[in-house]
């Protein structure tokens, strides 16, 4: 993974242009070790090069496309890749010249996620992707004008508060181009009037927060999901480009609120490795310690809401109840219970609590023990049994195409652990297996979460004993700027691969700030998994991909 | 036994003294359902409290304490509330149904909750096919949530009425079926005789054994599902269709169907103890006459509400421990193992009155 | 008469926060002096109102989390008799705007307040409610939710604790304590939209919809 990467120093375009990422060639100064260097590819030609890294070298999984705008240059895309087969990763830029009209080949028929990935980026900045079948915006309303993350768009002034409330148009255009270099536009019918349509959400229950779907039923049965997202998109990337490194990470604790350690994590370890700032080994146990304890409760909670999606109320409340607990260890040391603002760049914001070891110690044999509770009164229950398993089945094939990780695409057999794949922190130096299924449905989703609590108790279990002495928080220039470059580092998160891509031009703020969401690969995939399944399938299905709408919208 | 029909004969009787008798029975009909709609409410309350209290007591949290001592005034509060909260008109219902709607459930409701026999001669409702008068008016129900469907004029409430009509109308069957098996035990349809026979011969459970336990246990199940109550409420299905068929009634109406489903609960658990657990039948043990008649000191009425508050807490502790089915899964139990069991079942309760297999404590 | 204090249990009325304000609203709802028959009567059915808050299920972010844990087993909303959370808002009592309101959320939380049946409250959960709170200089959030719905209490947090949701719903009975039904005005907090211009831009959506 990162280790990996081919350092290698930007090249001029026109060299770079035809070859797909070479090894690495020894560059003057050693840079960090999570610098991403991207092969700039001609957006005619992309499309082929696309094809040809997934075909023939594997790249079978693409993990992140990051829309940007390069002022002068133009527009563009970065494309990260990563073969699921030999572990390698490849970068790749193509660069939309035209400002006023920029097209780029799409993607999206290679890989599922791209479709998604590229609406984003239309919808930020602009950027038509030609054969791509649904070109709408996805995050914003269908009526806004300008595109936010362009650097010149100032979104305030031309978008005031509107309160008239959307009509969702059926129809979607897709836009081609003929040889002759000229763009046509095709209508596509999203939901025909003959469609009994029914939305779920922006307010419903069982959303896990402001998501809308968009439901064409055939009865009880499901003919087609539309996602709309965008309900609780807080600009945090535009913010993002506003604020200097350390004021960035206050954000990330807002987003996956159920994996704020990790996000942290990750943003910390992306400035921290760019900067060269190296943390003490105490730092790296609590990080892994406290993410795993994120992981406990993410995964509790994950429980609590299947159930209470299912109608099994009282086991929602076991699940919270010994939630508290976790909440109460991080109270003590980090001071909150949602948004801990713990991890810092260079270090942590405090010293563990002095009672922090004995209660964790205490917590996991309390854990071990309840979580047979949720077998007995949930798990195990043969309504349980009968509404989750062969519901929702994702094959492997889906979830590497749809970008699927953590917990739903190692149900399905997709091993994509980044704790294993590309260990951070003290991952190396700890064992823990990464929980694999085959079966891909909705019951191998749920059992492999409460798998993971156990491994999770297992890890917390090697380190808590073991944490070194050493100073919590390493001395850091008050101004943090960071060598110019682009930056990847991602860590596990609670429902996936969480990554943090940087761009910067040497500032003290990012020129570009974009996270690997762990949620909207789920979103996007719900249509796949809910197609002739029933509507209360769609609640067991929905439940069990466990994502976190701000961490989606951003 | 204390026996009710002495003191009603004796109010007529004086009533007829001193007034024309179609004045008295005027009276006495006012009379009733004044008595009726208080004690339909005063269960309401206590039922909306205990079942507060008793999930609470399952979920490892306290429940209402708060508004008068333990939460005791919580409901009335809330009764307040109800009253007082506005009724939303909305500009594409149909206004007619849609306000129709509560009141047919509510309605039914009070039909069924008028046939239990309350005490020895308490009976309001009770002539020779009672069980079959109950099922009818009990069924009433279904109309008023698949009006509320359509009435509404939005999509959830329709959904949700139709999964209601699918299931109401499909376990009325087994109810039907488990009524039919201990019609087949006792030879008559009259509420009041089915219980006094219990007084007589001991409880149905006991008295048809093996085939009445079996029609106990489909009923419990049936009943449930009848009720609306999880784990069956697809039809309101919180967490699929925000509230099912009453997604878009508000104040009072909606307070109506808010009643009717605790009541509802009340009713089936009610019939339960009326045919299976003997009514307000005293518990007797064959040969203790000591006992026996220690027991008989209890009033009837206590027995009958006894037990069927004991039937309720199972139920409810069926509702607060088991997910949500699904809707196949719903048919299916019903289509595929109720009712063919309930069938199977009357077979064998037949068999056994012709064989005269039953126990007969007496 | 003066209008009674509201006593809410085991709070004594000293100890609660910003008696000014609370005080200055008494005094306006009964600017025309107090009569005492419809006092006792408004009594009455300010007690039944005020113990029976029904929350709506409505929650955008973090703060929905917090909410949750409120109502589950170690916070138990219940005590107060507000844990019968409804899911449509027509039966609800009080919307708790759990979290952020981004500009396309924004009118379905106008709608969704619209939805409820009178009397129904507001309940500005968090820094994000109140002022737009850490994303208050971004493009797509509302700064404060007061800015489109009436706002009766703000509990202050990101997201606040358990205790302060407890707290703010303590204050908001109070205010309901306060308010009267019969005679005077029973609605204090003014609208910052007005319903009817909202109404006739949809309106016009809808005719050009059908027209299409």
């Amino acid at each position: 993974m990162e280790e990996t990467i081919q350092n290698k120093p930007v090249k001029p375009q026109a060299e770079a242009a035809a070859a797909p990422a070479k090894p690495a060639v020894v560059p003057e100064a050693v840079p960090a070790e999570n610098l991403v260097v991207s092969t700039l590819v001609e957006p005619e030609k992309l499309h082929g090069e696309m094809l040809r890294l997934k075909n023939e070298e594997g790249m079978d999984f693409l993990e992140l496309i990051t829309g940007e705008d390069w002022g002068e240059e133009g527009l563009g895309c970065v494309y990260n890749l990563w073969s699921t087969t030999t572990g390698k990763r490849a970068y790749i830029k193509a660069v939309a010249k035209d400002r006023e009209n920029p097209f780029l080949p799409t993607v999206s028929d290679l890989w599922d996620i791209a479709n998604i990935y590229e609406r984003e980026v239309f919808d930020f900045y602009g950027i038509r992707f030609l054969g791509h079948p649904d070109m709408r915006r996805v995050f914003l309303r269908e009526d806004w004008v300008g595109y936010p993350m362009r650097k010149d768009d100032k979104p305030e002034e031309q978008n005031d508060l509107r309160m008239n409330n959307f009509v969702y148009a059926d129809k979607t255009t897709q836009y081609d181009c003929d040889a002759d270099g000229q763009v046509h536009e095709t209508e596509h019918i999203v939901f025909s009037p003959e469609d009994y349509v029914v939305n779920i959400g922006p307010q419903h229950p069982s959303t896990h927060g402001v998501l809308h779907f968009r439901v064409a039923l055939e009865g009880e049965r499901i003919k087609k999901i539309d996602p709309i997202l965008g309900y609780i998109h807080r600009g945090i990337e535009k913010l993002n480009e506003s604020y200097t490194y350390p004021q960035t990470l206050a954000l990330t604790d807002r987003m996956d609120y159920l994996g704020a350690m990790q996000s942290r994590h990750a943003l910390c370890m992306a400035i921290e490795k760019a900067a060269g700032i190296e943390v003490s080994e105490r730092v790296q146990y609590v990080r892994t310690i406290m993410d795993e304890l994120q992981r406990i409760d993410s995964h509790i909670l994950f429980f609590s809401c299947l159930c209470q999606d299912m109608g099994a109320t009282t086991a929602f409340l076991y699940g919270f109840r010994d939630r508290e607990r976790v909440l109460d260890i991080f109270e003590e040391t980090c001071g909150g219970r949602l948004i801990l603002n713990y991890n810092m760049i260079g270090g942590l914001a405090h010293d563990i609590h002095p009672d922090f070891q004995k209660h964790v110690k205490a917590f996991i044999p309390y854990m071990r023990k309840n979580i047979k509770e949720y077998y007995d009164i949930f798990i195990n229950n043969v309504i349980a049994r009968n509404r989750l398993i062969g519901v929702g089945v994702l094959s492997k094939e889906d979830v590497i195409s749809g970008g699927c990780t953590g917990p739903t695409g190692r149900a399905s057999g997709w091993s994509n652990d980044v704790r294993k794949h590309a260990p951070y922190a003290t991952y190396d130096k700890v064992e823990f297996s990464e929980v694999l299924r085959t079966e891909g449905d909705s019951y191998a989703r749920l059992l492999n979460r409460m798998d993971e609590i156990e491994q999770s108790l297992h890890i917390i279990e090697q380190l808590v004993d073991n944490i070194p002495e050493g100073t919590y928080q390493t001395k850091t220039k008050p101004i943090i700027k960071l060598p110019e470059g682009t930056y990847y580092s991602a860590v596990e998160g609670s429902r996936g691969e969480f990554g943090v891509f940087v761009e910067s031009k040497g500032d003290k703020s990012p020129y570009r700030m974009h996270y690997r969401s762990t949620g909207l690969p789920l979103v996007a995939i719900m249509d796949k998994a809910c197609r002739d399944e029933l509507i209360a399938d769609m609640m067991a299905i929905n439940g069990t991909l466990d994502y976190v709408v701000p961490d989606i919208d951003r | 036994m204390f026996d009710l029909q002495n003191w009603t004969t004796a109010l007529h009787e004086w009533m007829l003294g001193i007034l024309p008798e179609w004045a008295a029975i005027l009276i006495e009909s006012v009379l009733v359902a004044l008595i009726i709609i208080t004690l339909y409410a005063v269960f309401a309350i206590v039922l909306i409290y205990l079942e507060r209290k008793i999930c609470a007591f399952f979920q490892c949290r306290l429940g209402p304490n708060r508004v008068g001592k333990w939460g005791l005034l919580q409901v009335f509060s809330d009764v307040f509330k109800m009253l007082q909260k506005e009724i939303i008109r909305m500009r594409k219902s149909d206004r007619f149904l849609h306000d129709l709607a509560p009141y047919l459930v509510v309605t039914a409701s009070m039909l069924t909750f008028a046939c239990l026999p309350w005490n020895k001669g308490g009976h309001i409702i009770d002539f020779n096919i009672g069980i079959f008068f109950m099922l009818a008016v009990s069924s009433i129900g279904v109309v008023g949530i698949l009006l509320a469907g359509l009435g509404s004029n939005s999509k959830y409430p329709m959904i949700g009425a139709m999964r209601a009509g699918a299931q109401l109308i499909s376990y009325e069957i087994s109810i039907g079926l488990t009524m039919l098996t201990m019609v087949a035990l006792t030879g008559t349809m009259q509420i009041s005789e089915i219980v006094q026979q219990q007084y007589d011969n001991g409880w149905n459970i006991i008295r048809g054994h093996i085939p009445a336990l079996i029609a106990f246990i489909v009923y419990l199940i049936a009943g449930n599902a009848e009720c609306n109550r999880g784990p069956f409420d697809l039809p309101e299905g919180e967490s699929e269709l925000t509230a099912g068929y009453h997604t878009e009634y508000s104040g009072m109406h909606f307070g109506y169907y808010y009643l009717a489903e605790y009541l509802n609960l009340f009713i089936a658990a009610g019939i339960a103890s009326t045919i299976f657990l003997g009514g307000w039948a005293p518990l007797h043990i064959a040969g203790l006459d000591g006992f026996n008649g220690v027991m008989d000191l209890i009033p009837g009425f206590v027995w009958f509400v006894g037990k069927t508050f004991f039937v309720v807490l199972l139920l409810m502790w069926e509702r607060w421990t088991f997910p949500r089915l699904r809707i196949d899964h719903i048919l299916s139990l019903e289509w595929k193992y109720l009712m063919p069991i309930s069938l199977f079942n009357l077979l064998l309760m037949a068999l056994v009155v012709v064989l005269g297999l039953g126990i007969n404590i007496n | 008469m003066k209008p009674k204090r509201p006593k809410i249990k085991s709070i004594p009325y000293e100890e609660f926060k910003d008696n000014e304000t609370f005080e200055k609203l008494v005094e306006e709802l009964n600017q025309n002096g107090v009569n005492v028959i419809v006092r006792k009567l408004d009594d009455l059915l300010d007690w039944g109102r005020s113990n029976s808050l029904w929350p709506l299920t409505f929650a955008t972010s973090c703060c929905g989390i917090e909410f949750m844990a409120v109502c589950a087993a170690r916070y138990d909303i219940a005590r107060f008799g507000f844990e019968v959370t409804r899911n449509s808002p027509r039966q609800a009592d009080v919307i708790l705007v759990n979290g952020t309101i981004t500009h396309k959320m924004a009118p379905v939380l106008r709608r969704l307040y619209d939805q409820m049946a009178d009397p129904k409250y507001v309940v500005a959960i968090g820094g994000c409610a109140i002022a737009g709170g850490p994303f208050t200089k971004s493009y797509h959030v509302v700064q404060g939710v007061d800015k489109i719905i009436p706002v009766d209490v703000y509990v202050p947090g990101c997201p606040p604790r358990p205790e302060s949701f407890l707290y703010g719903m303590m204050q908001l009975q109070r205010k309901v304590k306060a308010e009267n039904f019969f005679g005077t005005t029973n609605r204090k907090e003014k609208s910052p939209l007005s319903l009817k211009e909202i109404r006739k831009q949809e309106d016009e959506i809808v005719k050009n919809q059908e027209q299409a």
